[in-house]
């Protein structure tokens, strides 16, 4: 019907381009990371790393961001996916609506939640208003990392929180119906349909959502210059100094491979706690 | 099937009046943390920039351009935007052309090294993609393709190409292959069949894809400040002044930035399920 070979050619640019551009760099940081320019193997990068006094606290800030940033939104969405299948009308409506955030970057959200949180932005005015405070606050000075911490985690979960929802949203869509109308003849009530059935048919969605939301949360970077600057700093943020402001790409190479390491544990991790069965695949 | 049932797809029925309200309450609320944001970032943009320094603020717009104008005129400001709109645009260009084929691809044959191939599209997910821009900083200087539109469009594609692969592959996977038959019988042959009958029936959908990977390259962010000193794109230069730059400017910038990507993501809204390579009903 067709030769062979007509599936590989159609493969081919995009294998080839995967391979150039997304495996061979993975190597070659790990490389960079590791070798100097003259060839020698080191760990010289990494002890510099770590001996350098930014590195743990920045470590610390981007672990704490993705625990406190990703459980909430994954509740939250889940909570938003349900309102939208128990919707009659307008759900695509809603459902566009939700999903705006999708399409704004990092960076955008970032400026976005700055206009709230600046010291003669939104929020002051707000608490002005209705009489909390004489005089604007500064929200996000450097000693108020807590402020900081908190504007980034709310400019995250407003921005990100789409994805995980279009992508529960779809896998909604794939519970068989049938299921839910048995458990409601033998009696169960909306909670114990939530918790025994929407929730264990999820598990592959929520996995998917998971694992992206935990990795892009590593990489969080755009909001953070924009609502901190420097005054919260996460490993990304030291990345982007070590590369370009202080021009040692290998130093910068061995925080990046941190940020690898710790996404394929928490992928593996992840992969692991919300395995689906074989037998319980529909 | 009873009513209640009709809709019952969800776990979320509401029964009462009380939970029909709460049910409404917490869809406006929700609506409401989405577009309030983006509208205190418009009341900024389309302030003068005097209002945006001023405090209290007010929560509705002077409908004054200055700001904008300002920005606009920016050193600068111009040739990033431009910038942008060509990253993007090889970006789109290079993962349809590349994405596209292995889509119909894997929708249409079963051959050996599928799996594989899939598994090598999914792990790009597990990766945080951003980081290769640094091993790239030191090879293009290399090759000569530092601060190169080329060379982020590269770095960009290898964001957009997993989903142009998944997203064509459902669109694919959508069309009948009875209809590619049907035209094989009737004389065509593979190549023919595929511009005449399959194409058209595709296309609104891999405009939606070449939409998402512009949206993409656009919002893109660590890899631009990485790779560009000179051709910056638009978030690149945003990003670099944003320690210096007064407030009015950066929220035009945002503004900038935002709008399109609203459009953007309006056009492509129906294909928003197939993104994430996941069936939609």
């Amino acid at each position: 019907m067709y030769p062979r070979s007509l599936p590989y050619l159609l493969l081919l640019p995009s294998t080839l381009f995967l391979c150039v551009f997304f495996l061979y760099p993975f190597g070659l940081v790990a490389w960079q990371a590791f070798v100097t320019d003259t060839g020698q193997f080191t760990s010289e990068f990494f002890v510099e790393m770590k001996s350098h006094w930014k590195f743990n606290t920045a470590f610390t800030n981007t672990i704490l961001l993705a625990l406190a940033v990703v459980p909430f939104q994954v509740c939250l969405a889940l909570y938003m996916a349900t309102l939208v299948n128990g919707m009659k009308r307008g759900r695509d409506l809603i459902l566009y609506i939700w999903t705006i955030p999708l399409g704004i970057s990092d960076l955008a959200a970032g400026i976005i939640w700055l206009a709230i949180f600046e010291q003669t932005g939104f929020l002051n005015s707000m608490m002005q208003g209705m009489g909390f405070i004489d005089q604007p606050v500064s929200l996000l000075s450097y000693q108020n990392t807590g402020m900081i911490f908190l504007a980034i985690l709310l400019a995250e979960v407003w921005r990100a929180t789409a994805i995980v929802l279009v992508i529960l949203v779809a896998g909604m869509g794939l519970i068989p119906k049938e299921y839910y109308e048995a458990a409601e003849v033998f009696g169960a009530g909306r909670w114990k349909r939530f918790t025994k059935i929407t929730l264990p048919m999820l598990k592959p969605s929520l996995q998917t959502a998971m694992i992206l939301r935990v990795i892009m949360a590593f990489e969080v970077f755009a909001v953070v210059v924009a609502l901190g600057g420097t005054n919260l700093p996460v490993l990304m943020g030291e990345i982007y100094t070590w590369q370009f402001d202080l021009q040692d790409a290998n130093v910068a190479a061995a925080y990046a491979l941190v940020i690898l390491l710790i996404s394929i544990s928490c992928t593996l991790l992840i992969m692991w706690g919300l395995r689906t069965p074989k037998e319980a695949r529909v | 099937m009873s009513e209640a049932h009709r809709f019952g797809s969800g776990p979320v029925q509401a029964a009462g009046p009380w939970s029909r309200y709460l049910f409404t309450g917490a869809v406006v609320v929700l609506c409401l943390w989405v577009l309030v944001p983006i509208y205190l970032l418009l009341v900024n943009t389309l302030s003068s920039p005097e209002a945006v320094a001023t405090y209290p603020k007010r929560a509705l717009p002077e409908f004054d351009t200055q700001s904008l104008a300002f920005f606009m005129n920016y050193a600068g400001v111009g040739q990033a935007l431009w910038n942008s709109i060509k990253v993007a645009t090889v970006t789109m260009i290079l993962s349809i052309g590349a994405g596209a084929p292995a889509g119909y691809a894997l929708s249409r044959f079963d051959f050996r090294g599928k799996d594989t191939f899939r598994v090598l599209v999914l792990m790009t997910r597990a990766f945080p993609l951003p980081l290769l821009a640094l091993p790239l900083a030191v090879l293009y200087i290399r090759i000569g393709l530092d601060d190169s539109i080329l060379g982020l469009a590269l770095v960009h594609t290898t964001l957009a190409l997993p989903f142009a692969v998944l997203i064509t592959f459902s669109l694919f996977s959508g069309i009948p292959i009875e209809l590619e038959e049907a035209a094989w019988t009737l004389g065509c042959n593979r190549f023919q069949a595929f511009i005449k009958v399959i194409l058209p029936l595709v296309l609104p959908g891999i405009a939606a894809s070449a939409i998402f990977a512009f949206v993409i390259s656009w919002n893109e962010v660590f890899a631009a400040a990485v790779l560009t000193i000179e051709h910056r794109t638009l978030p690149a230069f945003l990003l670099q002044g944003l320690a210096e730059s007064p407030l009015h400017l950066k929220f035009a910038g945002g503004a900038v930035l935002v709008l399109p990507a609203l459009l953007f993501i309006f056009l492509v809204r129906k294909y928003l399920f197939s993104m994430w390579g996941i069936a939609n009903r």
